[in-house]
């Protein structure tokens, strides 16, 4: 156990040590380097000259690459090459408002996903699970913007109860940022249960007609405690990885969401990043990007590890 | 009925079919239980034998239902109870022990936790003392490390310690009546024989009445007094144990319990004619649902159900009681005769070591090897032999046989078949020669017969394979195929799916002697089979075998039926050798103390 455990953590590490060296060689192989990326026309003379010194791009790639990667793991990003300020500090809030806003919609959207695949199941074609599989496939289907859309119509044009784009700074205090995202957690919700709840629904059926879901029934334990006990553990142990994933995809940021809403969150940065040639930025967000999703993979493979005991089971292979 | 625990009247389970017709799954079932009485139910797999026990506990499958009829535990239907009171009837009033108590152990949760349910829901124990009567249940159930076995999961324990913890915690509600579907099927012999005499203990100790279903009619006849015999959903006969097993009156009990194979008789068991039908082919039926394997069947049984005559202390539901007792109809077993076998040795396996793992690197650097599941196995097979292979579970025996087949690399030793062939390669690396000569036939036709070709296109396959046939021949050599197997010539047409299990295995058998083998590899070909089934396969090896003069190893973990079959046999425990002969000698005077563990297992 413990020995799967370590090796899964060298394992993460490796693989972020591979990302930061194609992320940095990516930008090391585009024509000219950044500061003539981002000066464009004006990339001559002085002002480029400066711009190298500034940025330390006449050192040679490895010892630049070295620099960097030593910056990176204790907490040091490195500069923008646009705004004069410490990559830490454009990404930080905006990181934070991201996550703000996906953990909100996973508490919401978690939990609820389970529940009602786990309805769906049990009502098997009946009409609730005919009802909640329709709305399930609705959801999948239309794209997030129109979800976004609707709801707005719905509930700042019509109704008139929520506003409808969010109107705040990046770092405004939490209270705040809570308080705007109302509209922006539905229609992640909506679109992340979905797909959640399909899945918990198809392993959720499986689960119920297993023998120890029957026999558990014949030993004369409530519904209630057969679906709690018995069944849904079981059930979720092959949804834990479609979960981690949806929670990587919300932590990314989701940018149709945040530009429909006007959120300022990580999503919409990086493609202003890419739209301003600010390669530092650029760089520093595709190795958060990535160190998200290692990360959250090593939690749903350690979290597999808890909940299923086949797994944990001395000198068990995985 | 009064003073009895639990009676039954007409009942029938099924469902309704296409045109409103009720298919009957079980049906007319009549019978009663005293408090303390051990009834065995026992009839062929299909015949309805779960479906009675579980409706018992007025559970059915998805899709079925009673049609019609009565039950009543304790003078309650479970079908007309309140919620409350049927879960207090389950698990307190009557428990189920299941066939596969691995499955129906809750993986995720530790035993004890499955153990503690049962005491909460149905003892008035204080929750301080439901850990005492834990291990007081696991010792009573003979668990080796009650305090350790709480503490696991399901998965972590052995297929015999499953079945216990269930049978445990099936007692832990102190029930009036036990309800077991064939708890010790697929469990090995030995860890069969302990479970047995576990419950036959249980019984005499704490006087509980019990239901016991199996296929196996001695497995029954250890525990249970009374008997009742089903077949296609009705129960034909059922009387006193002694009775029944002496002086079976019923047509099919009769060849039931003379198909099965048995040590110490050198007879060939007497297969039943035919197979039993599907309740949806039976669905219009009105007369005896035997009659299609009737040797007495006359028109009055085709056309009128018999109904239940008592004899004595049983009853039966035949129309022709009196031919039926005068018992003429079976043929005297047939004798068997040993075959002359030539000196000349068709395959000679020496030194073979098998290992599924290679050394992972760390192994191989601290200069480890992973265990070998087949070691330093030795033997050879005559021209025309039946060499018997038998072994507990996880003793290698099919491991050999995949060795031998091509299918699994060896580690060590050599395999050479007719002195010259080398069959120490891969199936790849083989010359089609060698391919020709050994052919394998599997446990599970389903598995090994493609559903989506017919039973023609399966047997012309390896005729194309292996011979250069004009397509007029090719079809007279199908049709040979299929004569030399028992089936009709009709059966071209049809595909896997249109089969009964022993038709698919007899196609599977035919694919086989298609390529005109010399020695013909049988892993354990007859153990999905019913026994009235199994012998008809048996008889068809045997004249395989006399006609072609093909060898045959036969792996097999039912002893009786290697006994039948083979000449010579080699028992094999954890990938050893531990003895190895002449069937006769090995079995009248087994040598190692394995081999005599093995035989004091058959029951
Ligand atoms: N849920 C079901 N729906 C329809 N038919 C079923 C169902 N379960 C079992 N059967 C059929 O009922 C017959 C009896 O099944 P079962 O009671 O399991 O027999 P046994 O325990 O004797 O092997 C079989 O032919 C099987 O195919
Ligand atoms: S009723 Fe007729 S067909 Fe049925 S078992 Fe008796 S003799 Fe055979
Ligand atoms: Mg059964």
């Amino acid at each position: 156990m413990l020995r799967l455990i370590t090796r899964r953590l060298i394992f993460a590490v490796v693989t972020l040590w591979v990302v930061s060296i194609v992320v940095f060689s990516a930008i090391e192989l585009l024509p000219g380097d950044a500061c003539q990326a981002f000066l464009g026309q004006m990339a001559q003379g002085k002002r480029l000259e400066n711009c190298r010194v500034e940025h330390d791009l006449n050192a040679p790639a490895y010892a630049r690459y070295s620099k960097w990667a030593i910056g990176l793991a204790s907490g040091d990003l490195g500069k923008s090459i646009k705004r004069s300020k410490p990559l830490e500090e454009i990404i930080g809030p905006r990181f934070r408002n991201t996550v703000i806003l996906g953990l909100t919609a996973a508490l919401v959207g978690i939990p609820l996903a389970i529940v009602l695949g786990a309805l769906a199941a049990l009502y098997r074609d009946r009409r609730a699970d005919l009802w909640i599989s329709f709305i399930a496939i609705f959801c999948m289907t239309v794209p997030e913007f129109i979800i976004g859309t609707l709801l707005i119509s719905f509930f700042s044009v019509w109704l008139g109860w929520l506003p409808g784009i969010v109107i705040m700074r990046a770092d405004a205090p939490l209270l705040d940022v809570l308080s705007k995202i109302v509209l922006p957690v539905m229609t992640l919700t909506l679109v992340m249960v979905a797909h959640i709840m399909r899945m918990v629904r198809t392993s959720m059926i499986d689960v119920l007609a297993s023998d120890f879901v029957m026999m558990s029934q014949l030993k004369g334990v409530s519904r209630l405690r057969q679906v709690v006990m018995h069944a849904l553990p079981n059930a979720l142990l092959p949804t834990i990885n479609l979960i981690a994933l949806n929670i990587a995809w919300l932590m990314g940021g989701v940018l149709v969401v945040e530009v429909v809403f006007n959120y300022p969150g990580i999503g919409r940065l990086s493609v202003n990043a890419i739209s301003d040639r600010d390669f530092p930025l650029v760089q520093a967000i595709a190795l958060l990007m990535a160190s998200l999703y290692v990360a959250l993979n090593l939690i749903a493979d350690l979290l597999a590890l808890v909940l299923n005991p086949k797994l944990r089971t001395r000198g068990a292979k995985v | 009925m009064t003073g009895s625990l639990l009676s039954i009247e007409n009942l029938s389970i099924g469902f309704t079919g296409l045109n409103d017709q009720p298919i009957f799954i079980v049906r007319d079932v009549n019978l009663t239980l005293a408090a303390g009485e051990t009834l065995g139910l026992v009839g062929e797999s299909g015949c309805g034998k779960s479906s009675l026990l579980l409706a018992m506990m007025g559970y059915y499958k998805q899709g079925l239902g009673r049609l019609r009829g009565g039950i009543a535990y304790d003078g309650q239907d479970p079908g007309l109870v309140s919620s409350q009171q049927l879960q207090a009837l389950r698990g307190g009033g009557m428990a189920l022990i299941p066939q596969n108590a691995g499955q129906a152990l809750t993986p995720t949760l530790r035993i004890k936790a499955q153990m503690v349910e049962v005491l909460r829901l149905h003892s008035d124990l204080a929750p301080g003392a439901w850990h005492a009567r834990c291990l007081a249940l696991f010792e009573r159930v003979k668990l080796p490390d009650p305090e350790e076995m709480l503490e696991r999961y399901p998965h972590e324990l052995s297929g015999g310690q499953q079945q216990r913890v269930a049978i445990a915690m099936a007692l832990a509600g102190e029930p009036d009546l036990l309800l077991l579907d064939e708890p010790t099927t697929g469990l090995d012999v030995t860890t069969q024989v302990g479970v047995l005499s576990l419950l036959q203990e249980i019984c005499r100790d704490l006087n509980t009445a019990m239901v016991y279903v199996s296929h196996d009619i001695q497995v029954i006849s250890q525990v249970c007094n009374q008997i009742a015999i089903m077949y296609a959903g009705e129960i034909v006969e059922m009387g006193p144990r002694a009775d029944l097993l002496n002086q079976p009156v019923h047509p099919y009990t009769q060849g039931l319990l003379a198909s099965i194979p048995r040590l110490d008789q050198q007879t060939l068991p007497h297969p039943i004619a035919g197979e039993m039908l599907q309740p949806v082919h039976r669905g219009s039926n009105v007369g005896c649902g035997y009659a299609g394997r009737c040797a007495l069947a006359t028109d009055q049984c085709r056309e009128i159900a018999p109904l239940a005559q008592p004899i004595a202390d049983r009853w039966v539901k035949c129309h022709e009681v009196t031919a039926a007792r005068a018992g003429e109809f079976i043929r005297p077993a047939q004798k068997l005769l040993a075959p002359n076998l030539s000196d000349s040795e068709l395959l000679a396996v020496e030194d073979l070591s098998v290992r599924y793992q290679a050394p992972t690197w760390l192994q191989s650097l601290r200069g480890q090897q992973p265990p070998a599941i087949v070691r330093a196995v030795s033997f050879g097979i005559r021209k025309g032999e039946i060499k018997g292979l038998v072994g507990e579970s996880g003793s290698g025996k099919s491991t050999i046989l995949k060795t031998i087949a091509g299918l699994q690399p060896s580690l060590s030793g050599r395999i050479t078949l007719s002195g010259t062939d080398d069959l120490a390669g891969p199936v790849e690396s083989r010359p089609r020669r060698c391919l020709r000569k050994v052919q394998l036939v599997f446990q599970n036709p389903d598995a090994s017969l493609n559903p989506r070709k017919t039973t023609g296109e399966i047997l012309r396959r390896p005729l194309e394979l292996y011979f250069d046939l004009g397509p007029g021949v090719m079809d007279e050599e199908v049709d040979a195929l299929l004569q030399r197997v028992n089936l009709p010539e009709s059966y071209k047409g049809r595909f896997p799916g249109q089969l009964s299990g022993g038709e698919k295995q007899r196609v599977a058998i035919a694919r086989a002697l298609a390529a005109k083998p010399e020695l013909i590899l049988c892993d354990e070909i007859t153990s999905a089979l019913d026994v009235s089934v199994q012998a008809a396969i048996l008889k068809l090896l045997l004249d395989l075998r006399a006609d072609s003069g093909v060898s045959l190893l036969f792996v097999s973990h039912d002893l009786a039926v290697v006994e039948t079959l083979c000449d010579s046999v080699l028992v094999l425990e954890g990938g050893e050798v531990r003895e190895a002969g002449s069937c006769a000698e090995v079995f009248k005077n087994p040598q190692h103390a394995y081999t005599q563990a093995l035989l004091a297992s058959v029951l």
